[in-house]
């Protein structure tokens, strides 16, 4: 037996650079260093643990919708030990949200051929959190999401979520969509040997018309949600700052006070 | 006037809070229509009549609590089509995001997830939403088809407004996805006795500078002096020092309450994103170089070991 796993990826502004909006409203990708989510390394090596524990034939593809430097994204997930790559770019995805980006990762998860999608939890720039959910809702296949824990026996897949009120168990029959939390274990470095092997694997390039897309179903002008501004959040007003001498405590004690949290 | 649906997140007909917050809002575009779900869903009925809905829609099945999300999308868009909403508000919490792209995708609507405030436009429903690690604030709407919008704790007031609350039963039949993801146990998160840490009205947290799980103690003795929900720094998480449930910031919960204490927290973006809009912010720390200092209405620079007991005695006293 063979299973096929495609993990989807978001190459996205590094979070602790100055993160800001273009002319467009779109996240500006120009004056902020990008590079592979981090949430995404968790999907990438909850795949190569299924693989590494799994008898069966494994092959893990790393899938990504974004501009020619999503690329990036796509060589640290191989240098890490996925096997192959699919980069989906075309000029006309420039502003596309969350529906859209879910329509053009279906058609692609769907061209490749799968088994069981996994994703992470959230991008770090949108941090919305659904387009797994979406990508199940599109696919026709079960939603298995939010795992802290995940395995796959046979043709199912299990897995602990860790919801608000309760923790759950979860099990559904492959195909599926997985997507795994920042506590499902700690994603690996590349190492020498991962980054050279990664250079010699395969990076497959798509655009709409592979996937069958018109050009108005994405997009910015097409989206189904419109930021109509952005503005920067005012920089806090410059606190108060004591140094403890003893009395710290009844102090901060007197400014709870005077704000009427006391 | 326009009808606006409102998902209700309850526990064994409990309502939770920022389901009535978000009947305050629902209130700002049209008459908000309830709909609640699962075991107890009669129940909720008098707390949403309370505070404006003028209908509360409502199924039980096994089918909410033994599979996945799906089966509340289908009661959902059920409702959707019944009722024609000028909108859709569902709270946000992980699910409710699920539930709501899921609705939205069937309904050929638009999606916005976490806003933070929301008021009548001329072109729908305008979302604020907080971004990039709540550095920016923006303000979206829906451009295609009926609104699906998912808000945030601690958004809105909760406000009285006595409706009728008739309820009424809504006829769901679940689709062949409903039964796709079978949940073969559930453990209920035990209580703690203190507030839940989203809805909070004050929030204490420890971060690495408490060192050890043993001495979250005093963190959780200040909060409890305040009547308060305690967090945790992804650090202090990490070191399992405390529950990830409890965790603040971009990978954990995202919390705006009234005040937020940060005892031995340095303040790095990942922590400041789950923060940062709340209205009042106080830290504790012994770097007086730590940067949760730029965020601070109040800071002390000290070692949290003496502070912070220190203020727990003098609140308690206060208090009498």
């Amino acid at each position: 037996m063979s299973l096929r796993i495609v993990v989807t990826v978001k190459y996205v502004p590094d979070a602790t650079g100055d993160r800001h909006f273009a002319d467009d409203l779109t996240v500006d990708r120009d004056d902020v260093d990008g590079l592979l989510s981090e949430l995404d390394e968790y999907a990438v090596e909850q795949a190569l643990q299924i693989s590494e524990n799994s008898d069966d034939d494994v092959e893990i593809t790393v899938l990504t919708v974004g501009p020619e430097d999503a690329k990036d994204a796509l060589r640290k997930a191989l240098s890490m030990g996925a096997d192959k790559a699919i980069h989906v770019e075309d000029d006309d995805l420039h502003g596309t949200d969350a529906i859209g980006t879910s329509l053009v990762l279906a058609k692609a998860v769907e061209k490749a051929g799968y088994d069981l999608v996994i994703s992470g939890m959230a991008s770090t720039d949108g941090t919305m959190g659904v387009v797994p959910a979406l990508l199940a809702e599109r696919l026709g296949v079960p939603q298995v999401t939010l795992l802290s824990e995940v395995s796959v026996d046979g043709g199912t897949v299990k897995g602990r979520r860790d919801g608000d009120t309760a923790t759950e168990q979860l099990e559904a029959s492959l195909p599926a969509v997985v997507s795994v939390t920042d506590q499902s274990g700690e994603a690996r470095y590349p190492s020498f040997k991962g980054i050279m092997a990664a250079k010699k694997k395969p990076v497959e390039s798509w655009d709409l018309s592979d996937l069958d897309i018109d050009e108005d179903e994405v997009g910015l002008e097409n989206a189904w949600t419109a930021v109509d501004s952005a503005t920067e959040r005012p920089a806090r007003t410059a606190g108060t700052i004591v140094k403890d001498e003893g009395e710290g405590g009844k102090q901060l004690a007197a400014f709870l006070a005077e704000r009427k949290f006391v | 006037m326009a009808e606006v649906l409102v998902y209700v997140d309850h526990v064994d007909g409990a309502v939770r809070k920022p389901t009535l917050e978000l009947l305050t809002l629902a209130r700002r575009i049209g008459e908000p229509v309830a709909v609640a779900l699962g075991n107890g869903a009669a129940d909720t009925a008098a707390a949403l009549a309370e505070h404006g809905a003028v209908k509360v829609l409502t199924h039980e099945a096994a089918e909410y609590a033994d599979y996945l999300v799906v089966p509340k999308v289908d009661a959902l868009q059920a409702a959707a089509e019944a009722v024609s909403p000028a909108a859709v508000l569902v709270p946000s919490s992980a699910e409710g995001k699920e539930i709501a792209a899921r609705l939205a995708l069937r309904l050929g609507s638009g999606v916005i997830t976490d806003a933070v405030d929301l008021e009548a436009g001329d072109q729908g429903p305008v979302a604020t939403q907080s971004v990039f690690a709540a550095a920016f604030t923006t303000k979206s709407r829906v451009s295609k088809g009926t609104p699906v919008i998912t808000v945030k704790p601690n958004s809105a007031a909760v406000e009285p407004a006595p409706a009728a609350g008739a309820v009424e039963a809504l006829s769901v039949s679940f689709s062949a996805a409903a039964t796709g993801t079978k949940v073969t146990a559930r453990t209920p998160r035990e209580s703690t006795g203190r507030p839940e840490l989203t809805e909070a009205a004050i929030v204490v947290s420890g971060g690495r500078g408490v060192n050890g799980e043993e001495n979250f103690a005093i963190i959780e003795a200040l909060a409890d002096s305040l009547g308060a929900a305690v967090g945790a720094s992804r650090a202090a998480v990490d070191a399992g020092w405390y529950p990830h449930t409890n965790q603040v910031g971009q990978t954990g919960k995202s919390v705006s309450p009234q005040l937020y204490i940060a005892s031995g927290i340095s303040g790095a973006i990942q922590h400041r994103a789950g923060m940062q809009t709340s209205k009042t912010i106080v830290a504790i720390n012994k770097d007086a170089e730590a940067p949760i200092f730029d965020l601070v209405d109040y800071g002390v620079v000290g070692d949290l070991f003496d502070v912070v007991p220190q203020l727990t005695e003098e609140v308690k006293s206060r208090k009498g």
